[in-house]
């Protein structure tokens, strides 16, 4: 996994609230067996004019000019700013996916669906939760300002506004040491291997029939 | 001791390890599988050269995209097909037990791993889906994980996890007649809202819970996530035991005695405390309908579509008018004045042989109206589909005019051919009526079995009370 850090990146805002995975990738393109390649068909739904399919040449396909991500001055954002409960709806984890490949790092929002929020960190990538305030007046910075751009940065849990102004937030510390130092969390895991074994020998006294198979 | 609540009793039984910043390593009893978000996380094991801490707690089952046509001979979707088999390489070369393609056992992974007995009380179950909430009906802790987390627990048997927070859904009171839990679903979330329970576990409980039979339990724990808890749960009680008994994955004999001892403390204490109490009295809750593009749209069967010119809110009232003009609905609509296109009966919210037979109550000697293009049923589970043509409910679809599918999620989601066209509207039992979901441009109305069967009769909602 890529480490993050710091971050100094365009903001591309989807002012849309409860904005769900279906939405973020649509169903179609789970068929993929790989991790990458979602980034064309991110939003798919709403970015092309035309029902897009898995193996179709994205790049020819019409686009939707009043979508927000087809905009000119919002190319090579690397900063998704969203309305709350982002990411809601399922657990595929094709959406986080699409965002990367599409080339966003970093999402700011009042509040994320848990699962996606979840699978935002196991990609390297990192959701932060501002209040609506402050979000709403990143709303109005962005769409103000062509060429907006947000610094954000993971060690101190800051987020520098293009104006100076410095906003705080919060993650949590095991969360962040993995995002800093791009850890692989199995890897992490299996550090603990033995209390792994000594948990399931003694369970395996405590409650034997969680450990049966078929007719156990 | 502090009084635990049922989640915190099944959080403590799997912590392997605290590791102080709130986090903990839980144990995980049971991994549930499909093809749609297992294949990156097995390649990640093939890559790192792992292999499966405990493949005896893995079940897998291809559920997504198959298809659900009787006369298919396999799946015509070459890049489906390659989902399928990789999942069933996967299998093979892992040693993980799987319910492939034809094996009468294959369905729905949320219906086959109760109906199997490999869903059992005091569990952790995930599975790379996040209805898996559906599994909490059994007082088990079961929720949703993203594809890196499925790789996690295929490694490791275990995840880490921040404790949620705990919150009681007290359901009062006796339901009407032809009001069932996906009708209480459906209202508790208007109620709370699509985000209401994140960050919590929810519980359900309170007296109509206890009346319920474990199909309509897990039809409420699997709408949990749909009001943003990614796991419901229920406690342990008579149902839940009788339901298990003589299950083909259950524990038999001694074991199953001991098993029982230990499942009837799987409750909340009385006196424990939660970080929030919803309560709903379920003698007011009419037959619901969803109108919108979030489950949180819903209004009764007797209703109108809502006017958003009404809503404060600046946000959601453009959220209303979006989901309006998608849906192609006019403010002030009564329910029933609303035309369906299609009906589609199943997903692992509403395919249970209960489920069934409710449709089948309702369509029983009536035809499905000329107006709607198709009508599908689509049973759960290999197992569910043979219950049913036992029961004969097969021939009371089919003389009516609806067609009569082999299990899978079929038009729940769309991955397989079934699917809407642009501009179809649809009566479905399923879970989701987010832009698309059924299909590009498809327009779907959440509802229960009984009030998707009178929509297919009368082709526009009509209260199942009087059809
Ligand atoms: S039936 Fe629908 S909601 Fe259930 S697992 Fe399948 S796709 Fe998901």
């Amino acid at each position: 996994m890529d480490a993050f850090t710091t971050l100094r990146g365009l903001v591309l805002p989807l002012d849309r609230a409860n904005v769900d995975t279906d939405a973020i990738i649509p169903k179609q393109y789970l068929k993929s067996i790989k991790r990458t390649g979602f980034g064309p068909t991110l939003f798919d739904e709403w970015r092309y004019l035309d029902h897009g399919e898995p193996g179709m040449d994205h790049g020819k396909r019409p686009l939707n000019p009043d979508f927000v991500l087809n905009q000119e001055r919002y190319q090579g954002a690397q900063i998704l700013l969203a309305r709350a409960n982002f990411g809601c709806g399922s657990s595929r984890e094709h959406a986080p996916w699409a965002l990367l490949d599409y080339g966003i790092r970093c999402l700011i929002a009042p509040s994320f669906a848990d699962i996606f929020y979840n699978n935002c960190f196991k990609n390297g990538m990192l959701p932060v939760v501002l209040d609506e305030g402050a979000v709403d007046d990143l709303f109005a910075q962005v769409e103000a300002q062509p060429g907006y751009q947000l610094k954000v940065d993971l060690p101190a849990q800051r987020i520098v506004r293009a104006d100076g102004a410095v906003i705080g937030f919060d993650i949590e510390a095991g969360r962040k040491h993995s995002l800093v130092n791009g850890l692989d969390d199995i890897a992490l895991t299996l550090e603990q291997t033995e209390l792994i074994r000594e948990y399931e020998s003694k369970r395996k006294t405590e409650a034997p029939w969680l450990f049966g198979g078929e007719a156990g | 001791m502090a009084k635990q609540t049922l989640y915190d009793k099944l959080w403590q039984q799997h912590v392997v390890h605290c590791a102080g910043d709130g986090t903990a390593l839980i144990y995980i009893d049971r991994h549930l599988v499909h093809e749609v978000t297992s294949p990156q996380a097995f390649e990640g094991l093939h890559l790192a050269g792992r292999r499966p801490w405990r493949a005896a707690s893995v079940l897998a089952v291809p559920d997504h995209n198959v298809p659900t046509t009787t006369d298919s001979a396999g799946i015509d979707d070459p890049v489906s097909r390659l989902q399928v088999t990789t999942l069933e390489q996967n299998c093979n070369h892992f040693g993980i037990t799987e319910f492939g393609m034809g094996d009468p056992r294959q369905g729905i992974v949320h219906v086959i791993g109760p109906e199997q007995g490999v869903t059992l009380p005091g569990m952790t179950i995930v599975c790379g889906d996040s209805h898996t909430s559906t599994h909490g009906a059994f007082g088990a802790l079961a929720f949703g994980i993203g594809t890196s987390e499925v790789e996690h627990v295929l490694a490791t048997q275990c995840l880490r996890q921040r404790k949620s927070k705990n919150m009681r859904v007290l359901l009062q009171g006796e339901l009407r007649p032809l009001v069932g839990a996906k009708d209480v679903a459906l209202a508790l979330i208007g109620e709370i809202g699509t985000a209401g329970g994140t960050g919590y576990a929810l519980e359900f409980a309170g007296p109509a819970v206890e009346a319920m039979s474990m199909e309509a339990r897990m039809t409420l724990c699997n709408m949990a996530i749909e009001g943003g808890a990614r796991a419901g749960m229920i406690a342990v009680d008579q149902t839940t035991i009788d339901y298990l008994r003589g299950r083909p994955f259950a524990p038999a004999s001694e074991r199953w005695e001991l098993a029982v001892a230990n499942w009837r403390e799987l409750r909340s204490d009385p006196d424990a405390v939660f970080d929030r109490e919803v309560a709903l009295d379920v003698s007011s809750i009419a037959p619901q309908v969803t109108w919108g593009t979030s489950p949180e749209m819903v209004t009764d069967i007797d209703g109108a579509v809502p006017d958003p010119a009404r809503q404060a809110d600046a946000g959601k009232r453009e959220s209303m008018e979006l989901a309006l003009k998608y849906m192609g609905l006019e403010a002030g609509t009564p329910i029933k004045d609303i035309a369906l296109d299609l009906v589609f009966i199943g997903s692992c919210t509403n395919s249970r042989i209960e489920d069934l037979r409710a449709a089948a109550e309702v369509v029983k000697g009536r035809k499905v109206a000329t107006s709607i293009k198709q009508a599908l049923v689509v049973p759960g589970s290999g197992l569910v589909k043979r219950q049913a043509e036992a029961e004969g409910l097969h021939q009371v679809f089919i003389d009516a005019g609806f067609e009569w599918r082999n299990p899978g999620c079929s038009m729940c989601l769309a991955m397989n051919a079934d699917r809407l066209q642009p501009g179809e509207r649809c009566a479905s039992t399923s879970n989701r009526n987010f832009e698309g979901r059924q299909g590009q441009g498809g327009r779907t109305h959440l509802v229960s079995p009984a009030v998707a069967a009178a929509a297919a009769i009368a082709g526009r909602f009509d209260d199942a009370r009087v059809a």
